[in-house]
């Protein structure tokens, strides 16, 4: 699809609002419709269309299989670290009262970590199977 | 009124690209159709106030399902095989089946209705206390963060599960090495 003039400069003029947009669904998520969930697989969803344009491989060279799999892991780990922090400031498991001097900024801390969390191992996760499954299509 | 009115008409929509899809052969257009379906579906999740679940159900079914089946149809083939054998059966069952699942709607409680259990168990203490507790204006994200946090993490572990099950079973385009062919018995690849 290289030679598409036309789609290869509407993506370009496309993806940065695609990724802007993923990262407003996913900090305005307290405020409006939204969540690390959906902004993931929209983030994944800019870099899929990028790939579709500009080829599987220069998608890869912007995110190689390294990135993605820690941040796959790193998403998880995130998540259940926010719930380790909470015990070890002597509160339950996944109580975000105590991470600030307030509960409510503690909740607001705590929903923005956890998901941050969701929204990095969604992104990884989409991204990484739909590089798997491109690499197959080309391996044949 | 005019709620109903687009309901019925989406409604009829999701009926019309449900029966296309059972009847096209062509399979890259029966992708398209399932896109096309689940940002109906979307839709009828904004006409009942649940902008959250349309979100998700926009970006993942109709946005990456999509993509990931045409992913799937560049590996395998893009013609479904003629059924071999009739499919009264299949219809058989599904129509009893679906006959089965509008007999236990008729007793679900009328939408909106504020008697309803659903209504009465746990979501009025979400309602009157996310302001308090959190602070937080979007109640389904004070939900699904804080008060279910647990099960929020389920959720991420089963997408974990599902990235590494997919590299494990797939992953081998690490470090440049060729996947061996999907289909080996085929032939002229």
């Amino acid at each position: 699809m290289k030679d598409y003039l036309i789609l290869r400069i509407v993506t370009k003029l496309l993806l940065p609002f695609i990724l802007l947009f993923a990262l407003y669904v996913q900090f305005h998520g307290d405020f409006g419709p939204g969540g690390g969930f959906q902004a993931g697989v929209i983030f994944a969803s800019g870099f899929v269309l990028y790939s579709l344009v500009f080829g599987v491989a220069a998608a890869r060279r912007i995110l190689p299989v390294g990135i993605l799999r820690a941040g796959i892991a790193g998403g998880v780990l995130i998540y259940g670290g926010v719930g380790v922090i909470d015990l070890a400031l002597g509160a339950n498991y996944l109580n975000f009262d105590v991470m600030a001097h307030h509960p409510k900024d503690g909740q607001h801390m705590g929903i923005l970590l956890v998901e941050a969390g969701v929204g990095l191992t969604v992104a990884c996760v989409m991204m990484t199977i739909f590089f798997t499954f491109a690499a197959w299509s080309e391996g044949e | 009124m005019t709620e109903e009115l687009i309901n019925i008409v989406i409604l009829a929509f999701m009926a019309a690209t449900v029966v296309a899809i059972v009847l096209i052969r062509n399979l890259f257009a029966v992708v398209m159709l399932s896109g096309i379906y689940s940002l109906l579906a979307a839709s009828v999740f904004v006409v009942l106030d649940a902008v959250d679940v349309a979100f998700t159900e926009a970006a993942v079914g109709a946005g990456i399902s999509t993509v990931l089946f045409i992913g799937t149809l560049a590996l395998t083939t893009r013609r479904e095989k003629a059924p071999a054998h009739k499919p009264l059966l299949p219809l058989l069952v599904c129509v009893v089946t679906g006959a089965v699942l509008v007999y236990g709607s008729l007793d679900m409680a009328p939408f909106g209705d504020p008697r309803a259990p659903v209504h009465r168990h746990v979501a009025p203490y979400y309602l009157e206390h996310t302001a308090s507790d959190t602070g937080i204006p979007n109640v389904v994200t004070a939900i699904l963060a804080s008060y279910r946090s647990y099960d929020t993490l389920g959720e991420v572990t089963v997408i974990f599960t599902a990235g590494i099950g997919v590299i494990l079973l797939l992953g081998s385009w690490r470090r440049g090495r060729k996947p061996p062919p999907p289909h080996a018995e085929g032939g002229g690849a």
